[in-house]
């Protein structure tokens, strides 16, 4: 692991944190993306570490709603998308045509700013997954379920209604279903594209209380536009402007004495 | 000085609004015009056919008296008929969807073959007849047979079918795709198991409803040469066969009012059916439409 | 990380049993649902070779010219047979005039009606009932033209022989209205309510606002609904083939009995006219006459509404 990190010219970017002893999960290489002749992401270095929540902020439209979906070539689904540089999870360059994107998104899970249950049970909701990808037994299945829905915060409030159409629950609870639904496939890293977004306050601290203890197990990436939330939950926060990143760095260093003018304009609320 | 005189104004309105009353009034007399034509038909047809209508009138063949006359081969060929139509127009035309709506990439081919099963839908059904009197009669050498009918029938439903599952398809909403698509899974898998279930409903109504199109058709069939005088059932897909509608026009065209009657019957067990299927069909919408 | 059932191993172990028959599935599904996509443009090109050949046979033992210029089509003349389409067009044109006479005015005061003054409630019930009306089997339309509405019209004209153009001609244009009607009011539904409420805003009525404002702007998708509505017309062969007669003559007299290109193509269906005669030949002919005609209808209605379009 750590050869990779020496190997490459990582520290070169004076916009990068200080690496200490700790894994980096992914790390994105000059990434440029082109929705048709419109160029959304700009030269794009990044290093995400193992088993810690990444928060990135900016403006709508900064991109860095684009940038996540990239993470799991999701935004692949829109066909105009063109993207050049390096993104290596695990060391593997996922951009790399012959990676097969399904091997990558049972790995790197993602959660939708809309919470999006299939229209299905709540039980064939979570067991969709593992389903998929070829686990048939009942016994595995219905223990998955149970395991899924408790480490999402969930149980208690679905055990005695898993048949029951999931869109019977409130919204809060499922957008924690659709966070249950991707921990049944154990994936290493979780994308949250502005989970809270259209939850009310108490579901969303719900979703925060979840996101905290979910970061000692995965390595979890969160997009808001919330920036109390992101001083809340993440020990990094990125700060994406107009497609480029303009500053990455320990949570507390970014809200407390960001090093770019623009970064402490839009934490202060001067634009934004 | 006003340039607006507000006595010739209040004049003005009172002859507008009585111009607007007046036409909403002839507007809707207009409307209702078309609910007195069906009205009247269906009256009509009840009055004249109802007394012929009993037990045996549905398992007695035709016949040349009146009294005797039946509809039995001419139901049974058109459910033969359905048996045939349903299952390969329903596979050929959601496949054709799925393909325009999930695979089909945006390009000139794809816009053309949407564009040609837009025109299809416009070419008159008796032309359906003569591709399939030259196509399945005689090149595949199928004969008059139920099964060159019911293929006809299948190409005739089949860009209505196209048409109604492409809508159900995009009804379906991209979050549920992307949800699929963000665990790992196959196109293929997102589309068996998250697209079909949820556009399955709407699919099914749209169906229905071209079948039932199909199964008031007439011309084609004759073209291609189906009997019109029938006394006996299908007994394989070679058989030879008549439908309801051919019964029906066969008993108008006899010159004995008693036959008209005999035909008005016939027309009360096929728009029976007619109403059976599209109640289904609204049943199917009305249940699962609530869901998203 | 360690846990107590690993999942990601199952899945591991899972994709390399699977891997090469899901990458085979994969790759033929799609093609075997592109090969049920061209099935619709095999379709259209079996339509279009199989009158062309068929009627490339006809022309052998008709001259073309005698096909468009001779006024009579006496096929079953056996001593001299003439075979001039001009009768069978006449039919048919005169029964597609009188439908539209009957189905314009009906269809789209009703779209103007379910458009600009009916409530939801109103429309809820009336919709449905001009469904019903397109859904009857035109074969029903017939019979009632031939029982109900000829005898009807005789009591009115006298002169009306039993077969006639003008009572499956009004009986044609009954059954299109539903399609003028609700093609005309989605033309009418796609004015945004916007500029309605600035004019009804100004203190203009519902009927001026239908008049000046709302039809002009849909007025396109109107015009085109009436051209796909006479395609429907021409191509009809049920009502007009039971209740028109069989008897092709050139003119425009609605009260005699005449013959269309589809009741034609009908009478030699059910004749035993025997296959590789002229006759039988002839009804490709015809029906790519027909076939020609509501093609170049359709292609005009695309035309009109795409290129009028008012853009909102």
């Amino acid at each position: 692991m750590n050869t990779l990190m020496k190997s490459k010219p990582l520290n070169q970017n004076p916009i990068q944190p200080k690496q200490e002893h700790k894994k980096t999960v992914i790390e994105v290489n000059r990434l440029n993306l082109w929705y048709g002749e419109d160029q959304a992401l700009k030269d794009i270095h990044m290093n995400i570490p193992e088993n810690k929540a990444t928060a990135i902020i900016g403006p709508s439209g900064c991109g860095k709603s684009t940038f996540i979906k990239t993470l799991n070539r999701m935004v692949e689904l829109i066909p105009t998308v063109k993207i050049t540089g390096n993104i290596f999870y695990r060391e593997k360059n996922i951009l790399d045509p012959k990676y097969r994107v399904e091997e990558l998104r049972t790995r790197v899970g993602m959660v939708f700013q809309k919470p999006n249950p299939f229209p299905k049970s709540i039980y064939e909701n979570v067991a969709y997954g593992p389903k998929i990808h070829g686990i048939k037994k009942k016994k595995i299945l219905d223990e998955i379920v149970e395991k899924s829905l408790r480490d999402a915060a969930i149980w208690n409030e679905v055990k005695d209604r898993l048949h029951e159409n999931a869109y019977g629950l409130s919204g809060g609870q499922q957008q924690r279903l659709c966070i249950a639904r991707c921990l049944a496939i154990e994936p290493d890293v979780i994308l949250m594209d502005e989970p809270t977004s259209a939850l009310d306050p108490i579901s969303t601290l719900k979703v925060e209380e979840l996101v905290k203890k979910l970061k000692e197990n995965y390595s979890i990436i969160i997009v808001t536009h919330n920036m109390q939330q992101a001083a809340r939950i993440s020990d990094q926060t990125a700060f994406f402007l107009n497609g480029e990143l303009v500053e990455m760095d320990h949570t507390s260093k970014v809200f407390s004495n960001p090093r770019d003018k623009r970064t402490e304009d839009y934490i202060t609320g001067r634009f934004g | 000085m006003h340039f607006i005189n507000r006595e010739t104004i209040q004049k003005q309105t009172k002859k507008r609004m009585a111009v607007n009353h007046l036409l909403k009034t002839l507007f809707f007399a207009a409307t209702m015009f078309s609910l007195l034509v069906l009205a009247v038909l269906f009256y009509r047809i009840f009055t004249q056919g109802f007394e012929h209508l009993s037990f045996d009138f549905l398992t007695n063949f035709a016949s040349r008296k009146p009294e005797e006359a039946g509809i039995k081969a001419a139901l049974y060929g058109t459910i033969w008929l359905m048996a045939i139509t349903g299952p390969i127009s329903i596979v050929l035309g959601i496949g054709s969807a799925i393909y325009l709506e999930m695979y089909a990439k945006q390009s000139r081919f794809t816009r053309f073959i949407q564009t040609n099963i837009s025109n299809l839908a416009g070419v008159p059904s008796i032309v359906f007849g003569l591709l399939g009197l030259t196509v399945f009669v005689r090149m595949l050498e199928m004969g008059r047979s139920v099964l060159a009918g019911g293929l006809t029938m299948s190409l005739l439903i089949l860009p209505i079918i196209v048409v109604a599952a492409q809508e159900a398809i995009r009804a379906v909403p991209q979050e549920l795709q992307e949800a699929s698509y963000g665990m790992g899974a196959t196109k293929w898998q997102t589309i068996w198991r998250v697209v079909l279930p949820a556009a399955l409903p709407g699919m099914m109504t749209g169906s229905i409803l071209a079948l039932s199109r199909a199964v008031g058709e007439t011309a084609p069939l004759i073209v291609i040469g189906a009997l019109s005088y029938v006394a006996f059932v299908p007994d394989s897909i070679w058989s030879g066969f008549t439908v309801m509608p051919i019964q029906i026009y066969n008993w108008t065209g006899r010159p004995q009012e008693a036959f008209h009657d005999i035909a008005a019957a016939g027309i009360i067990v096929l728009l029976a059916l007619l109403i059976l299927m599209n109640s289904i069909a609204v049943f199917i919408r009305n249940k699962f439409s609530k869901r998203h | 990380m360690k846990k107590h059932l690993s999942v990601s191993e199952l899945i591991q172990q899972n994709k390399q049993k699977s891997r090469a028959f899901a990458s085979i599935r994969e790759k033929t599904i799609p093609f075997i649902l592109f090969i049920c996509a061209v099935i619709s443009v095999f379709t259209t090109l079996g339509i279009i070779f199989t009158l062309l050949f068929e009627t490339f046979t006809f022309f052998n033992r008709v001259p073309f010219i005698e096909f468009i210029t001779s006024k009579e089509w006496l096929p079953f003349f056996e001593s001299d047979p003439s075979y001039g389409i001009l009768p069978l067009l006449s039919g048919t044109l005169v029964v597609a005039v009188i439908a539209m006479v009957a189905a314009i005015p009906l269809g789209l005061t009703a779209a103007i009606y379910l458009s600009e003054y009916a409530s939801e409630r109103t429309k809820r019930t009336l919709k449905p009932i001009l469904e019903v009306l397109a859904g009857i089997p035109t074969i029903v339309y017939g019979f009632f033209a031939l029982t109900f509405v000829t005898p009807l019209l005789q009591k009115f004209i006298p002169d009306l022989s039993f077969f006639n153009a003008l009572s499956p001609g009004i009986v044609v244009g009954i059954m299109i209205i539903p399609m003028v009607a609700s093609l005309s009011e989605d033309a009418m539904n796609a004015v945004p309510n916007s500029i309605r409420e600035g004019a009804l805003g100004l203190g203009a009525t519902r009927f001026e606002v239908a008049f000046k404002i709302v039809l002009p702007a849909a007025l396109s998708g109107i015009i085109a609904s009436f051209v796909l509505a006479i395609s429907r017309a021409i191509g009809e062969t049920m009502i007009v083939t039971i209740a028109g007669g069989a008897t092709p003559t050139l003119g425009f007299d609605v009260t005699s009995s005449i013959q269309t290109m589809t009741a034609y193509i009908v009478q030699v269906s059910l004749g035993d006219a025997a296959y590789g005669s002229t006759i039988y030949y002839s009804i490709y002919a015809v029906g790519i006459t027909l076939f020609v005609f509501t093609l170049i209808m359709n292609l005009l209605a695309q035309y009109i509404s795409k290129k009028f379009r008012e853009a909102y």
